[in-house]
């Protein structure tokens, strides 16, 4: 195992692009963080914003580029005919799921967090410039509180997570284009047809199963009663979704030739 | 062996450049012998049509995302004279007028026990009779906007600005002939100016006439998110009440004294009082286009048309992926080799690509959406709803424009599979283009308004506009926000930006196409 996952450190090290996109997913945490610090404004006390949810919009877009750097992980190696090499230096094809998936997601946990830390610092310098004072029941974000550690670890799991879904959606499907398509579909499509379903509780039903909508819960720091889902919790429905696209995959993977 | 000169080998066939057709022809073909393509277009199709079978939306529920479901009280919008859904709830304090007449009055008061919305109204009307819905002409004063004269829902003319106050009355006339309507106004009775005429299809040879009396609830002050819609706000009906004296009608009277009715139902604390030579008419509602989103609309319940075309967002991802590997499968086999051998013209083949990959999403969205209309119909029915009434030709815009945004985005793809050559980065930028934003805009409380309508300006996002069907109307104060379906852009302007974006790319394809080897 151990030589397995050595083997995949030094595909995903050699090649540019997994780097390139790790870099991306931070700046664009970052970025589109700063633009929510910029745009959010709270003019009374009782805004209903949360100020640790406003700092990581960026995730949205950020795990577009996880998303990317995962579906390559396995579906660059079948569209160059790499996969079979690596199934000749290791046949066992379970041990080679495993690896990548250990490797993907220490790179992602590992790029999450460095993009958390920066989008929280850049919402505790900008945000209380724009009213999300301590006078509106708002203290400067701070690692400190239990529940913003809780949304700063649980946005980095959540982007391992998105890379895990990813990777096993890839597996099962192979070909990059159509499981970036299916990834990206069922994180950004599944709340606006949520929307519309215009039943309370099924539309309650559809937001605590679609992976972005109960996963992103984690960011939640201010307890609203309306929330569909808890946060454990929520994040505990994406980590559902990624086993199963896994083991879909992984059965997949073992079944088919290469 | 002799060494004579060899006669090389010519082929029989013509060497000229080939014509376009056996390009699209060849085009054509790899399209449709590829299984998995045609598959994602028929999923396409289905997906566009199909979520609209999730619908599950009842009468008059206002959906918020993410939040609440306001319900509704009842499913009986009226439908105006133009055929589209309308609010027609005031007090109307009225009598018959046969024939031609007129009608005038002197207002000297508008107010209200707990203040007045800007578009607070009364005055005079000239009515096809009190069935809500019904063609009529009025002059009213308004709270924020003057005098205004206004008509069968929709028509709205400005007249005398200010306020009315005792110092200050407002004289307003209506006179009937035949089947047109005249509105005047003057400030002192004496010098009057004629605001507008205006001609009512259907005004019976015995109308109603008198004074009216509405007022819509005010809408919140914007937040700092649009998390909530307008709708969900339940603004509380609000009270008007104005005076009027001078009030002189002419014409054939078969009726006699006047008598209180109020449109669309009863509302608390509504009525007129005559005093003297004084009436005071109070009265709550609007008289007005419904706006769903507006805190006195929606009422009546029903969903615009774009709210069955949500699977579109589906359908729109299986185009792009289709569309994508139309283009990075010829780099990923080899094949791009071929084709160029074959047609060295490389414009030439970018151009039968995208033709092709265009005319197949443009089918498969005109199937989808076509199908989707009369699904979610039959859906919403099933539950007491229905589709608010556009009219054929914005339908027939909506499905033609959910159809073209489809093939733009499916030649968008090619092209930008062409510049990148590279399949998932290219799928997830046109998903990160096209969706997010209106995610962003719609979805997300996070985003104020003003943001979330530049991103839909800006961003491929915008074409998503053309299946807009709800119309803004400035008489008619509500949250026009993109969380409530109104784009910042028109219908076919939002359209043209993704157009825009399809063009700049395909240019670059181009130009990439012919720098770069195969």
């Amino acid at each position: 195992m151990s030589r397995a996952l050595h083997a995949e450190w030094t595909k995903f090290r050699t090649v540019p692009g997994p780097a390139w996109l790790l870099v991306a997913a931070i700046a664009l945490t970052g970025a589109l963080g700063v633009v929510a610090d910029a745009a959010a404004r709270c003019r009374s006390g009782n805004c209903q914003l949360d100020p640790a949810r406003i700092s990581l919009t960026g995730v949205y877009l950020s795990q577009a580029a996880v998303t990317i750097l995962a579906v390559l992980a396995i579906s660059g190696e079948y569209g160059s005919g790499m996969i079979r090499v690596t199934f000749t230096a290791v046949p066992r094809r379970t041990t080679v799921l495993a690896a990548k998936a250990v490797v993907l997601a220490g790179l992602v946990l590992a790029a999450g967090a460095i993009a958390v830390l920066g989008a929280l610092l850049a919402g505790r310098l900008i945000l209380p410039g724009h009213g999300f004072t301590a006078a509106h029941g708002y203290p400067a974000l701070s690692l400190g509180d239990g529940p913003v550690l809780r949304a700063a670890a649980g946005t980095a799991l959540y982007l391992a997570l998105i890379a895990l879904l990813s990777l096993g959606v890839a597996t099962a499907v192979r070909d990059a284009a159509a499981a970036a398509g299916i990834v990206l579909g069922l994180l950004y499509v599944f709340p606006v047809i949520a929307a519309v379903v215009g039943v309370p509780g099924w539309h309650r039903h559809l937001d605590q199963i679609a992976p972005m909508t109960a996963g992103l819960a984690i960011q939640d720091t201010t307890s609203l009663p309306g929330a569909p889902i808890g946060p454990w919790a929520g994040l505990g429905v994406l980590a559902a979704w990624a086993a199963a696209a896994l083991l879909a995959g992984g059965l997949l993977f073992r079944l088919r030739d290469a | 062996m002799s060494t004579g000169t060899v006669t090389p080998y010519r082929s029989g066939l013509s060497a000229g450049r080939g014509g376009f057709a056996p390009l699209l022809y060849a085009e054509w073909t790899k399209f449709r012998t590829v299984r998995g393509w045609v598959v994602g277009m028929i999923v396409a199709a289905l997906l566009t049509a199909g979520i609209a079978l999730l619908d599950h939306s009842e009468c008059g529920g206002t959906v918020t995302p993410g939040g609440p479901v306001v319900m509704g009280e009842g499913c009986a919008a009226p439908v105006g004279p133009g055929g589209e859904a309308v609010t027609d709830s005031f007090y109307f304090v009225h009598q018959p007028l046969a024939g031609n007449g007129s009608i005038t009055v002197r207002v000297t008061s508008l107010a209200g026990p707990a203040g007045l919305s800007p578009w607070a109204k009364a005055g005079i009307i000239v009515k096809a009779g009190t069935r809500p819905g019904s063609a009529y002409a009025a002059m009213m004063v308004t709270a924020g906007h003057g005098v205004r004269m206004q008509y069968d829902y929709t028509g709205d003319t400005p007249g005398l600005a200010g306020a009315v106050s005792p110092a200050s009355p407002r004289w307003l006339r209506l006179t009937r002939s035949g089947d047109t309507v005249t509105g005047y106004d003057s400030a002192d009775g004496l010098s009057w100016a004629r605001v507008g005429t205006v001609r009512l299809a259907g005004l019976p040879p015995t109308a109603q006439a008198g004074l009216f009396a509405a007022a819509p609830a005010g809408i919140a002050a914007q937040a700092g998110s649009q998390s909530i819609t307008g709708s969900s706000q339940a603004g509380t009906d609000t009270l008007a009440s104005a005076s009027f004296d001078h009030v002189g009608l002419r014409g054939q009277r078969p009726g006699g004294g006047w008598a209180g009715t109020a449109v669309g139902g009863p509302a608390p604390g509504t009525g007129f009082r005559q005093a003297g030579g004084t009436m005071t008419v109070t009265g709550s509602g609007d008289i007005a286009p419904d706006v769903p989103s507006a805190p006195s609309g929606g009422g009546g319940g029903g969903f615009p048309v774009e709210h069955t075309l949500a699977g579109t967002f589906g359908g729109l991802i299986a185009v792009i992926v289709v569309a994508t590997m139309f283009m990075t499968a010829e780099y990923r086999r080899g094949l791009i080799r071929v084709t160029f051998t074959a047609s060295p013209g490389r414009d030439r083949v970018l151009a039968a690509k995208a033709v092709v990959i265009g005319s197949a999403a443009f089918a498969a969205g005109l199937a989808g959406a076509a199908a989707a209309i009369p699904l979610a119909e039959w859906r919403l029915r099933a539950n007491g709803s229905y589709i608010l009434p556009a009219g054929l030709l914005t339908e027939v815009r909506v499905v033609a424009g959910t159809a073209a945004l489809l093939a733009v985005a499916a030649v968008l793809a090619l092209a930008l599979g062409t510049v990148l050559r590279h399949s998932a980065g290219t799928v997830t930028a046109l998903i990160v283009l096209l969706v997010l934003p209106y995610f962003f805009a719609t979805q997300l409380a996070v985003l104020p308004a003003g943001v979330a309508d530049w991103l839909l300006r800006l961003t491929p996002a915008a074409a998503f506009a053309v299946q807009q069907t709800l119309q803004q109307y400035p008489q008619v104060s509500a949250h026009y926000t993109a969380a409530n379906g109104y784009f910042p852009l028109a219908p076919w302007a939002g359209f043209a930006v993704l157009c825009g974006y399809a063009a700049v790319t395909l240019a670059l394809a181009a130009i990439a196409l012919r720098r770069r080897d195969a």
